[in-house]
């Protein structure tokens, strides 16, 4: 109970460090923050409930007025925000990332790292994402998918990153990766 | 904060551009009565906003719909700005204690608030722990390698943690448990 809860927080703090540290320019131009990459291994190595727990009490905290949200952004008024769907996402991206894990035990767990990250960090949390903006900004859904497309390079990197850093996990603590139990 | 949401979906409802541009000069002039520094800290805020501002701008006068687009702008800072104040004259410790109450119901799946309350403070404690340590592991990269540390000190960094999470458990568990 008590490990729960304290990886579950300091989970939530790990994506806010990820999102404060400084961002990695990529060649093509387009600025990527690790702010994603901490959702989807909340997901891949903590599992669905905890993974998705953890990305809850970030997204709470943020909310509440704390600036961890990358670029220091922070309080309520994210929620009349176009990002405001992908906020609401996170949680549901950590859960979906940490099913897939849960769900395949057997395959392997490289494959099952990135392939988890790319349906939860970019398919589902796209959803939310993209339907949030849309409404927002009041513009049609393709409109706003095409306002993201620029983002998907990146986070392809980021879910091959985090399909990587699991499987470092597990070779070098596999009674800590938790969603393979 | 339940005013605040009924503010924001009103604000939605509004499809005149001239009222909306109203509300969003009102909302800034609630900032600027509140004195001058409380002012130029909320703008700064708002400030952040100008990309998604400059693209929707660009967006409307490329399709010449400028009643549309006056519209969203002025709706789009109004939310925001309104929002903001909540948050602005509203003290952290009040924000987690309302947070803490609304998480109420997590007790019917066997979470105690009281739980909820120690991921809290442990998140707000470790956020600048897990800061420094990033730092501290980018130069320890750059001093062996020469280059720039990028994504290759968030392994160690995911480890660190982990491995804190083992102590943290263990140090609670000892001092009686959550």
């Amino acid at each position: 109970m008590e490990r729960s809860i304290v990886l579950v927080a300091l989970f939530a703090a790990l994506i806010a460090a990820l999102g404060l540290i400084p961002k990695i320019m990529l060649t093509s131009g387009v600025p990527i923050t690790a702010q994603s990459l901490g959702i989807m291994l909340c997901g891949t190595v903590l599992g669905a409930k905890r993974g998705g727990a953890a990305a809850l009490l970030f997204v709470l905290l943020t909310l509440a007025g704390l600036p961890l949200l990358a670029g220091g952004r922070g309080g309520l008024g994210l929620l009349a925000s176009p990002t405001v769907g992908f906020i609401i996402g996170f949680p549901l991206a950590a859960f979906a990332a940490g099913w897939i894990m849960e769900r395949f035990q057997r395959q392997n767990i490289l494959v099952m790292g990135i392939l988890a990250s790319i349906v939860g960090g970019i398919i589902v949390l796209y959803i939310p994402g993209v339907l949030g903006m849309s409404a927002v900004l009041g513009k049609s859904l393709s409109d706003a998918l095409v306002l993201m497309l620029p983002f998907i390079t990146g986070d392809l990197i980021k879910a091959a990153l985090a399909g990587f850093i699991t499987q470092a996990i597990y070779r070098a603590r596999p009674h800590l990766l938790l969603s393979r139990h | 904060m339940i005013l605040l949401c009924v503010v924001t979906s009103l604000l939605f409802g509004i499809s005149d551009p001239v009222s909306s541009v109203a509300i969003a000069l009102c909302v800034i002039l609630v900032y600027a009565a509140l004195g001058f520094r409380f002012f130029l800290k909320g703008m700064r805020v708002l400030i952040g906003l100008w990309p998604f501002l400059i693209l929707i701008g660009a967006w409307h006068i490329w399709l010449a719909d400028y009643h549309q687009g006056i519209i969203i702008l002025s709706r789009l800072i109004s939310a925001v700005a309104l929002a903001n104040l909540v948050t602005m004259t509203t003290r952290l410790q009040d924000m987690i204690d309302f947070l803490v109450r609304v998480s109420r119901p997590a007790r019917w799946f066997g979470l105690s608030p009281q739980a909820i309350g120690i991921a809290i403070a442990l998140v707000i404690r470790f956020i600048p722990v897990l800061v420094a340590r990033a730092q501290h592991l980018s130069l320890a990269y750059r001093a062996r390698s020469g280059k720039r540390a990028s994504w290759r000190i968030i392994l160690p960094l995911v480890f660190s943690v982990l491995d804190d999470a083992d102590n943290i458990s263990n140090a609670l568990r000892a001092r009686g448990g959550v």
